[in-house]
């Protein structure tokens, strides 16, 4: 069987492993975002918690994910906990990091206009702070998601769902007619995965980045 | 603090201003009376504390000390977000956002205060109009497709959105090219002439402050006051050494600036037009009393000066004789208009025009210097009076601060407020 005749047989299983592999990613990452913006909302104004903020979310991207999957077993069991709370946590660095150097960003003289024309704090962050910020954040969920793609796959590990299945089956039968195929699949899979959303993110950027400040 | 067209009274009392970790006060005890519809400019080298003075009035910067009353009414501990919607703030470089439209830019207090959308919408258009920008054009641009004067413009619009009757300007016109802040501050001049706002304006350009100003602060280390004035009296009269180094040179030059030509007493000259039978022209010319006439056309505007003599040589021909009027000043001139005119002039004269061209006198050199004279005169009793007033101010106030903090506690001033 070439890969071409593996692809028409299996085509509905691997639509279904890819559509939960989307599907786990995107809901990581609303669920990272909102986190994320919220942890740089709160400490941005401050050299020392913004510092902490970054520094922390970093140090949880350098702990080797299957380490960190293989960790959660223990504690949620298999399956969809482990995976979600990974994901979760491996997307906010880039968010945060860039939430923080967006809004740090901001130019001092817009917040002060918008302090003194009498914004209160409040509507100062969500009508000029944030759309300002919301640039360098897009770039930043945009990063997150494409990490992402390839950190879901390692969520089989522990029965999570996704394209990560088949590369595992694949790598566990080496040897057996089909594993290259599967192996091959998975990974096209989640190749053409983040291209899609990368798509989907400039498509976003479009409409979301108000015309007055995109590039 | 009701919303007034008439501008509101502002009152600093011992305002003061210190730093955490600042070994001295980076605004020590200001005391300053702004009386309602005047516009008042701060003027200071660098790091004087004139703009954390400014911003202490909309408590952009709290106060550590010393009290602020708008129209007479306390605003020290008012909330601030409230306060601010009712104080017009234009900052350098506009401070315009830049990912929302002209148009949006200007609705945002209205919007705050809860306008309904139609007055919005009106108020907008109206504001683009007044500070001399197209709103069918201008009001859908984003601020990165304006000029900076442009932008200057819409700062300046927003600011005034919710009709405040105060309006702060932090050195609004610094980053623009001199043309157009020139422009600017005609336009400025010409707008608080319809509104009437209280603008309390800072500035390190003097030359900006006496074109602006009804009255400058002239500022110096940690905000003391060096002079208050009217700029006439500053510049006749400069308080001491801080302040004539400010002024710079060619103060009485600079004075010409201020006054208008239809300040001075200008002189009235023997005139005909130019239908007049030549007899009256020759009769005109022998018992005018003076060796010159002013020949003026259908519309009564001056035309050519007419000398003894010159009808003869040219043989009674109207349209050869005498030299063409090239020069002309209106009543709005300033006398240092009128001045340079005389200065070409070949015959160190100048005919003053009305509003429609016509003829309503003449500004030689002589009606120049004696009407600066007198100008520069009155000007130094005034500046001596305003000079003592500060003095006996600042002795009562250094009187109170001897008496020790009973003074400050009983009155209210003064006190280091709760940090």
């Amino acid at each position: 069987m070439n890969f071409w005749e593996y692809l028409g047989n299996r085509h509905q299983q691997l639509l279904t492993d890819a559509y939960q592999h989307a599907s786990v990613v995107f809901q990581c990452m609303v669920v990272a975002t909102v986190i994320g913006v919220l942890i740089a909302v709160v400490t941005y104004s401050s050299e020392w918690s913004g510092n902490l903020a970054t520094t922390t979310t970093a140090t949880i991207l350098t702990v080797p994910a299957l380490a960190l999957i293989g960790l959660l077993i223990p504690i949620v069991g298999l399956g969809v906990p482990p995976t979600v709370i990974a994901l979760t946590l491996y997307g906010l660095l880039p968010v945060v990091r860039n939430a923080i150097v967006g809004l740090r960003g901001v130019d001092p003289s817009l917040v002060d206009a918008a302090t003194g024309i009498g914004m209160s704090r409040s509507a100062r962050l969500l009508r000029i702070e944030l759309p300002l910020a919301w640039p360098p954040i897009l770039t930043g969920i945009r990063v997150s998601t494409q990490m992402l793609m390839g950190i879901a796959a390692i969520a089989a590990y522990a029965s999570g769902p996704g394209l990560g299945n088949v590369i595992f089956r694949g790598l566990a039968s080496l040897g057996s007619a089909n594993a290259l195929n599967q192996v091959l699949a998975g990974t096209l899979g989640i190749i053409v995965l983040a291209l899609l959303f990368d798509a989907a993110y400039v498509l976003i950027g479009r409409l979301t980045i108000p015309r007055g400040i995109r590039a | 603090m009701p919303e007034s067209d008439h501008g509101a009274s502002i009152e600093l009392e011992s305002l003061t201003k210190r730093f955490p970790g600042g070994a001295q006060p980076a605004v020590d005890n200001v005391s300053m009376e702004i009386k309602a519809g005047e516009v008042v400019v701060f003027v200071g080298p660098s790091g004087c504390g004139k703009s954390t003075t400014l911003k202490m009035i909309n408590r952009l910067i709290e106060p550590t000390g010393g009290r602020i009353r708008i129209n007479g009414e306390d605003v020290t501990d008012m909330d601030p977000v409230k306060l601010r919607r009712k104080v017009g703030y234009a900052i350098q470089s506009a401070g315009l956002f830049p990912h929302m439209t002209v148009a949006q830019n200007i609705a945002l207090v209205p919007k705050m205060i809860g306008w309904p959308k139609t007055r919005i919408k009106e108020r907008t258009e109206e504001l683009l109009d007044l500070v001399g920008l197209d709103p069918g054009e201008f009001h859908g641009r984003y601020p990165r497709q304006l000029s900076g004067g442009q932008q200057q413009r819409v700062g300046v619009a927003r600011a005034l959105a919710a009709d405040p009757p105060v309006l702060l300007m932090d050195e609004p016109f610094g980053a623009v090219d001199p043309i157009t802040r020139d422009h600017l501050q005609d336009e400025l001049i010409r707008l608080q002439h319809e509104l009437h706002k209280t603008i309390v304006f800072v500035t390190h350009d003097f030359d900006e402050a006496i074109k602006i100003g009804d009255r400058i602060a002239v500022l110096r280390e940690r905000s003391h006051i060096a002079q208050f004035d009217t700029p006439e009296a500053i510049l006749t009269n400069p308080a001491d050494d801080f302040v004539s180094g400010f002024v710079g040179a060619g103060a009485a030059l600079k004075r010409l600036n201020l006054t208008r030509v239809r300040d001075v007493e200008v002189t009235d000259y023997p005139t005909v037009t130019i239908d007049d039978p030549l007899q009256q022209i020759f009769n005109r010319l022998r018992t005018g009393g003076t060796n010159e006439v002013l020949l003026l056309d259908r519309r009564g505007r001056p035309y050519k000066w007419l000398r003894r003599g010159d009808l003869m040589r040219a043989r009674g021909s109207l349209a050869r004789a005498g030299t063409l009027v090239h020069d002309t000043v209106t009543r709005d001139a300033t006398l240092r208009d009128a001045l340079e005119a005389v200065l070409t002039d070949n015959a160190g004269r100048v005919a003053v025009t009305g509003r429609r061209g016509e003829y309503t006198g003449v500004v030689d050199m002589e009606t120049l210097i004696n009407s600066v004279h007198e100008m520069l005169e009155a000007d130094r009793l005034d500046a001596m009076e305003h000079q003592h007033e500060l003095e006996s101010l600042r002795a009562s106030q250094t009187h109170a601060e001897q008496e020790g903090g009973g003074v400050a506690g009983v009155a209210g001033l003064g006190g280091e407020r709760k940090a």
